[in-house]
């Protein structure tokens, strides 16, 4: 008991059961894996119908996004989730998730602040942090190319 | 200095009890010994938040008809609940027009209400108390972690927040019967933070809280804990409790099999998926309403201790890293002879 | 054939994108939110230093379906709009090339909110 509080954490932290991380890593690969190939093979389908391969990634993205919420919205995704952890987080599936769980969730508070706001609750961050990158990433490669046009 | 355990001496009893659970509470391991359930989990109402005051107001009407007794006769209600600002127990408890204390002490809402109705009707403050408290696992989903179809692992060490919740009616020693239990002594808890800042591990943040309490009345105060059928901390689930247990040891105290804890008695860890056990202003409550008054009145207990902790929390100061306090409040019921 | 080794490695490189962050999740203890920012940011970056498309050109959709593929089609856009209008396409190319996505999910989101009911757990 008179333990610092820095001691008693790291007391806490060892006394925690950890996650069982190699079999979360396993279940992680497997459908992670199974939710690429998915992406890959909806692709060949799309570049098989002649769609341009810019056309055909954005068409597999969207393919993706709709199962994901229609899988959220009959209650199957957190189940899949809670089994597959960071394989159902990291693909576009994820972000799915994380804008309509919100949304169907905050329906009691209105349309307004309700579902338009708190359908960003964590989808926001990502879109915001991504764009962000992008435009740095953007003039960074403007002047690059302006130098390496100079030389 | 507010280091001793109070003595009432007029032993307030608790002459009704009664409580309202979820589906998950149902399904548990003391399905048995709740008085009403909603399998929807929504009672009826629209959304969950309304739903937990509804079973506020039910639990309190149960426990009003188990007593025949009348709102009239009820001269205060100490209620809280886990929503912000307390709005489970304001609109759930709006229309008895009893006079209002609303409370917040997390899972030790239901002590200290206990411990207050005690306080006052002991003193002649009041003839009669209420203590009344609930959780809703959606509505605390929602405001403290994940919205509900938001796909996550929880780590082992987190807690479930239960869907329940239960009223108590604290009388004179003359409104008590056999089968009834007294509540005989009370501890305030101390609020005690250790540093702990993961929201994910509630357990590891109360067991101190709940060691500091169980140190003054047993090591201090010389207790003994031979005196008790059954010693119960709510909620520490599994890890907090185990931690507990060992931070007691250490001091020399050993409660051993006697010493339990609500959230891990509400839910079979292995079947339900609870992780490390049940939380909530409604764990405690319905286990000590339900399980614990049904003891008492089948003459199973003389003396139980129940140790209300509390994670003094709110989102905001989890997300700005702030360290997780707890608190433990202690209550002695005495069965009524 | 081909086809077949197209999926496995699109599987394969899917799947150990997925365990990193799972590894991140259990020995951090960062959330969610955090992992998908990072991932994006990463992909942004890996994009930029010209490594993430031989790992596209791999993989297929086993890097492009993750979070750092989101990356990989925002750094993709801002070099063609910035190749094609200069400064302002650091503005512009990002959200026009994954207007679909986030186009998809902010639709059929607020849809799926209007059917779905909100569901205890």
């Amino acid at each position: 008991m008179n333990r610092s509080n820095a001691e008693y954490k790291k007391y806490a932290d060892s006394h925690a059961k950890p996650s069982p991380i190699v079999a979360n890593c396993i279940k992680a690969f497997f459908i992670g894996g199974i939710i690429c190939t998915l992406g890959q093979l909806l692709f060949l389908v799309y570049s098989g119908l002649g769609m341009a391969e810019n056309n055909a990634r954005a068409l597999v993205s969207v393919s993706l996004i709709f199962l994901a919420v229609l899988l959220t919205g009959l209650d199957l995704f957190d189940n899949i989730a809670k089994v597959g952890g960071a394989g159902t987080l990291v693909p576009i599936t994820g972000f799915a998730n994380a804008v309509v769980s919100p949304a169907i969730d905050t329906k009691a508070e209105g349309w307004i602040l309700g579902v338009g706001a708190k359908l960003f609750t964590i989808a926001g961050p990502v879109i915001l942090y991504g764009t962000l990158a992008s435009v740095i990433y953007g003039v960074v490669y403007y002047i690059v190319t302006l130098v390496m046009g100079m030389i | 200095m507010g280091k001793k355990t109070l003595r009432f001496e007029n032993a307030p009893v608790i002459f009704s009890s009664a409580s309202v659970v979820g589906k998950k509470e149902k399904e548990g391991p003391l399905s048995d010994y709740f008085d009403m359930h909603d399998p929807s989990d929504k009672f009826g109402l629209k959304t969950f938040e309304q739903a937990e005051s509804e079973m506020q107001r039910t639990a309190l009407n149960l426990a009003l008809s188990k007593a025949k007794a009348r709102p009239e006769d009820i001269e205060a209600v100490f209620a809280g609940d886990l929503m912000n600002q307390c709005t489970g127990s304001s609109y759930g408890l709006a229309s008895f027009g009893i006079p209002y204390f609303g409370l917040y002490g997390a899972c030790s809402t239901a002590a200290e209400g206990l411990m207050l109705s005690a306080m006052t009707v002991d003193r002649g403050v009041f003839l009669t108390a209420a203590a009344v408290s609930s959780s809703h696992n959606s509505s605390a989903e929602r405001q403290f972690r994940f919205p509900l179809e938001y796909g996550s692992q929880r780590p082992p060490t987190a807690q479930w927040t239960a869907t329940a919740a239960a009223a108590f009616l604290i009388g004179r020693k003359e409104d008590g019967r056999k089968g009834c239990a007294a509540i005989t002594e009370a501890l305030p808890g101390r609020i005690v933070d250790k540093g702990i800042t993961d929201a994910n591990n509630m357990g590891a943040a109360m067991a101190p809280a709940a060691a500091d309490t169980l140190l003054r009345y047993f090591i201090d105060e010389g207790h003994l804990p031979s005196d008790f059928d059954l010693i119960v901390t709510g909620d520490l689930g599994h890890e907090g409790h185990s931690i507990c247990k060992e931070l007691l040891s250490s001091e020399g105290l050993e409660l051993g099999d006697i010493f339990s804890d609500c959230g891990i008695m509400l839910y079979d860890a292995k079947k339900q998926d609870t992780h490390s056990g049940g939380s909530g202003c409604g764990c405690s409550a319905s286990v000590t309403a339900g399980y614990i008054m049904k003891g008492f009145a089948d003459g199973k207990f003389k003396n139980v201790l129940l140790i209300g902790t509390g994670a003094l929390m709110s989102p905001s100061s989890v997300q700005q890293g702030l360290s997780i306090a707890g608190i433990g409040h202690l209550v002695h019921l005495t069965s009524v002879s | 054939m081909e086809i077949f080794t197209g999926l496995l490695k699109a599987f394969v490189v899917g799947g150990l994108l997925c365990v990193i962050a799972q590894i991140l999740i259990d020995k951090t203890k960062l959330t969610p939110a955090r992992i998908l920012v990072t991932y994006v940011v990463a992909g942004v970056a890996l994009t930029g230093l010209g490594v993430y498309q031989p790992l596209v050109d791999f993989a297929g959709a086993g890097a492009t379906v993750p979070l750092t593929g989101f990356g990989y089609t925002l750094a993709k856009g801002v070099e063609k709009a910035v190749t094609e209008t200069g400064l302002l396409g650091a503005i512009t190319g990002g959200l026009t090339a994954t207007a679909a996505g986030i186009t998809a999910a902010m639709t059929f989101g607020f849809i799926a909110s209007v059917v779905f009911p909100s569901r205890p757990k």
